[in-house]
Parts: structure tokens; C-alpha cells; sequence
């Protein structure tokens, strides 16, 4: 019997499609076996690692999941916290013991400490299997948003515009001026000189539109400084990784 | 009395011209547009999002709604009256078991999958063109799918068996048209219907012609999912 992988590396796959025969190939994330196929189960770009064969969602909206740093806007006040909208199917809840170190009276006015229409950057720390999700404002870098704009791009993309270590946001960063904060829910918060937020709100969307075309990174450091005049270089940025002490609180960093 | 020659001209196993797109709405989760001929239809996508009223939320996996809709000005203009009746409803229920076998939301429960599939102009074959560009449409909304779905209509115009039927062949007379909906890497029918009358091996030569039919109608749903990031 033959064995061999049918679609190449990063080829588009639509659902249905058989991108694998062999009993050696592993099903990954987004395919399933058949017989002694492997199918993909989803429209995504091919990744073979191994013997392992997933596939790269291109689509698709946010599921939590644990640990991720995500931007959230407040929708509700509840008797003991507040009900976020995190650009997902579900809502999440934030608890007054997540929300602040400070005490909090019994029977006190929660909207002095958020109040309807206010955008944090908070952590998912409990996601329940009938998608229950609270998010914690514990940690560093988690405050609450003010000034600035929030753009929405798809989630899918997040990786791609986050880089390598935050390389590709790094090199945004550098080359607009701006704070900028990418919840892996794809909402983006960013603030600086209007100049500046214009062309990092035009640089993320094209890194979004072009997230599954190869050199990226270069092609990207080319336009941002045609369109800024500041020569960037995609170095890997050490503080933007999650391990490193964070001398700015809003970094995020990692790649997935 | 023979058919000898369709009215249109096509060969009697021969598929209207198509095109697909993929994309088309930019505002919903994932779009697609199919047309086959004279008939267009255009699907969005919305979701899984928050399902209300709840009790219609199950707990155990997320929904699918289908909202299937011929526009007023479709057809030959004469559904003036816009909005449901009685054979839109049918017609969404018919899809949304057509596709359901495919789609696992069990990653979403209370939540819903909505679709809504509009026809700016027909010319018969509407639920199969539905399916065709509703199927499409949830696989770039990146939902999980075993499998895509697509439909197309064979029957019967007096004594030959014909796939893809126009309107003028659909009203046929002495006739009968058997919509149906096939998975088509495992081959597996998820839709037949029939409208007029036909003998058991008539309906066997229609189903085979059908799944064959079928065949190019994935190539053609295939090339427009891939068009839409293999481009630019």
C-alpha cells in the first residue's frame, strides 16, 4: 500500500478533501481519519509536521481558551461582577475577587470600578465545557483601556500579526509610535499620534489580508518604511516575550 | 411524444454554465455566492453566536437556521409579497437537513449557526443552488465539516431523463424533477425530493446522473474556496 500526503505544504484545503493515505499519518487539529485516509475537516492551510498533518484555520470566529490575554468590553453589571464581550460566541464574566486586589464593600456601586462601555485588557482564566468563560484582571499587564481606538480583525490571524516573539507587531510599534495591544480574541487596541494610527491600523489590516502569503515580515518592514520614513528590522523582540520582565505592561508577546 | 432537443440546447446530461465566489459578503462570518444559469444564490453566514429566544438553545450542541428567501423581483416578478410562506419555510427546513450530516457544532452549544441564502433571480433549481452556496459559505466561515454538500436537480421532460432543470423544463407538462443533495467524497445523499411521477428505474437513472452532476459541481465550489486566498 501506498503511502504519501496528497496535499503539499501549505496548500488551501477545503472540507472533504483527502489530504493523506497511510496509516502512519497522524490526524491533527482539523482533520479526521477515514478509513486510512486522513480528511481535512475544515477550509485550512496545510501543515505536515512529521507524521502529524493539521491544518491552519484561515476563518473562523474566537473560542476561548485558557490563558489567553484578550481585549473585553463591559456589557453588564451583575450583582457580583461584570459581563464581558470578548468577539466570540460567548460572553465572558469577570468576578469582583478577579477584577481588582482592592477591597470591595458588600453592597457597593460596581461602576466605579468599571462601568458599562469600558474596554480592558484581561486574561481567560476558567473556560467550562458549556463554554462558561471568566477572565481575570490578575496579572501583568491587565489594566483597563483608556483613550485610543479599537480595530477588530480576525482572530485566525492574530499569530500573524503578534510575529515571531512580536517581531511583526514589534516592527509596527517601532515604525508608527504607538501602543499597541493584540487580544487574541482579534481586537486590537492602539494609541498614539493619529499619523501614526493610521498607518498602523492600515499595516495591521494588511498583514491581515496577506496573513497566509510567505515573506511577510520583509515585505512589511519594506512598507512601513516607505510609508513612515523609520527603518525597521523584524528582530525578534526580547522584552515582548511573556517570560521576560515586563518593562511596558501591554506587551504582549509570543507566537502560537 | 419525444424530447429530442432542450430547450435550451444543452445536452441532456449537461450542467447550466456556473460560477462560484467565495467571500462576497465582507460584514458576515463567511459568504458565497453560487449561480448556475439563470439562477443566482447568495449565502451568508453568521455565527455560532448567542441564540435567543433561549429556549430554543441547546445545551449539547450549537443549531443551524436556515433562512432560504426568493427575492420579490425573482422568478418571473411575480412574488410581489416579500418575506416567509409557507414553501420558503419548507424549503429551509429541507436544506438545514441537507447540510446538518456534515456540520459538527458540537464546539458550540446554545449557540447558533445562521444562514441566510438569498436568490435575486431564479430560473428553477433554487433549494439545489441553496445547498450548493450555503455549503460553501459555512466552510469559510471556518466551521467544522466532514464533508461539503452539493445539489443539483435531475427529471424527467417526457420520455429522457435530464439533469439541471430550467424553469421551462421544471413546468414541463409531462415531467417530473428530483432534487438531489450528494457528500461527495463518500458519495451519500442527503436530499431527494421528487415533483411529478416517474418509474423506479427512471428515478435510479436520475439519482446516478445526479451524483455524477454532482462531481463537477465540487470542482467548481473547490476552486472558489481556494481562489479566495490563493489571489492577491
Amino acid at each position: 500500500m501506498t503511502e504519501e500526503v496528497l496535499a503539499k505544504d501549505k496548500e488551501i484545503v477545503v472540507p472533504g478533501e483527502i489530504v493523506a493515505v497511510g496509516m502512519s499519518f497522524l490526524p491533527g487539529k482539523g482533520t479526521y481519519r477515514e478509513e486510512d485516509k486522513i480528511v481535512a475537516q475544515r477550509l485550512g492551510m496545510m501543515s505536515v509536521e512529521g507524521k502529524v498533518i493539521k491544518l491552519i484555520p484561515l476563518s473562523g470566529r474566537y473560542l476561548p481558551k485558557l490563558k489567553d490575554r484578550i481585549v473585553g468590553k463591559v456589557i453588564d453589571v451583575l450583582l457580583t461582577g461584570w459581563r464581558m464581550e470578548i468577539n466570540s460566541p460567548y460572553s465572558a464574566v469577570m468576578t469582583l475577587k478577579d477584577a481588582t486586589s482592592e477591597f470591595i464593600p458588600r453592597g457597593a456601586d460596581l461602576t466605579q470600578y468599571y462601568c458599562i462601555g469600558d474596554c480592558v485588557v484581561c486574561q481567560v482564566v476558567n473556560v467550562t465545557s458549556q463554554k462558561l468563560i471568566d477572565v481575570s484582571m490578575k496579572g501583568p499587564g491587565l489594566r483597563k483601556l483608556r483613550g485610543g481606538r479599537i480595530i477588530e480583525v480576525s482572530a485566525q490571524k492574530v499569530p500573524r500579526i503578534i510575529g515571531k516573539d512580536g517581531s511583526m507587531v514589534g516592527m509596527i510599534k517601532q515604525a508608527t509610535k504607538c501602543e499597541i495591544i493584540v487580544g487574541q480574541n482579534g481586537w486590537i487596541w492602539l494609541e498614539g499620534e493619529p499619523e501614526g494610527e493610521v498607518i498602523a491600523v492600515k499595516a495591521i489590516k494588511k498583514v491581515e489580508e496577506e496573513a497566509h502569503l510567505g515573506g511577510l515580515t520583509d515585505r512589511m518592514a519594506a512598507w512601513l518604511e516607505k510609508e513612515t520614513g523609520v527603518k525597521v528590522s523584524p528582530q525578534a523582540q526580547p522584552e515582548q516575550s511573556e517570560e521576560a520582565p515586563q518593562q511596558h505592561p501591554h506587551h504582549f508577546g509570543g507566537s502560537q | 411524444m419525444s424530447y429530442t432537443k432542450r430547450f435550451d440546447g444543452r445536452g441532456f446530461e449537461e450542467l447550466r454554465p456556473m460560477s462560484a465566489k467565495v467571500g462576497i459578503i465582507p460584514r458576515a462570518d463567511g459568504s458565497a455566492m453560487f449561480k448556475t444559469g439563470k439562477t443566482t444564490a447568495l449565502a451568508a453566514v453568521y455565527g455560532p453566536r448567542d441564540l435567543h429566544p433561549k429556549f430554543m438553545q441547546n445545551p449539547e450542541t450549537g443549531i443551524l437556521r436556515i433562512f432560504y428567501n426568493m427575492m420579490p423581483f425573482s422568478g418571473h416578478g411575480e412574488r410581489v409579497r416579500p418575506g416567509g410562506g409557507r414553501r420558503s419555510k419548507e424549503i429551509s427546513m429541507v436544506i438545514q437537513n441537507a447540510i446538518l450530516p456534515v456540520l459538527d457544532l458540537k464546539d458550540y452549544p446554545n449557540a447558533v449557526v445562521d444562514v441566510f441564502v438569498e436568490l435575486p433571480q431564479t430560473d428553477a433549481g433554487t433549494r439545489c443552488a441553496a445547498i450548493t452556496a450555503a455549503a460553501m459559505a459555512l466552510a469559510d466561515a471556518g466551521l467544522e465539516m466532514k464533508d461539503l454538500v452539493c445539489a443539483v436537480a435531475a427529471g424527467r421532460v417526457e420520455d429522457k431523463i435530464v439533469i439541471d432543470l430550467n424553469y421551462y423544463e421544471d413546468s414541463h407538462e409531462d415531467g417530473a424533477d428530483l432534487p438531489v443533495a450528494v457528500l461527495p467524497n463518500s458519495g451519500k445523499v442527503t436530499l431527494l425530493q421528487m415533483d411529478g411521477d416517474m418509474t423506479k428505474e427512471q428515478i435510479k437513472e436520475c439519482i446516478t446522473k445526479a451524483k455524477e452532476a454532482c462531481k463537477k459541481i465540487y470542482e467548481v465550489q473547490k476552486a472558489a474556496l481556494k481562489e479566495r486566498f490563493v489571489k492577491r
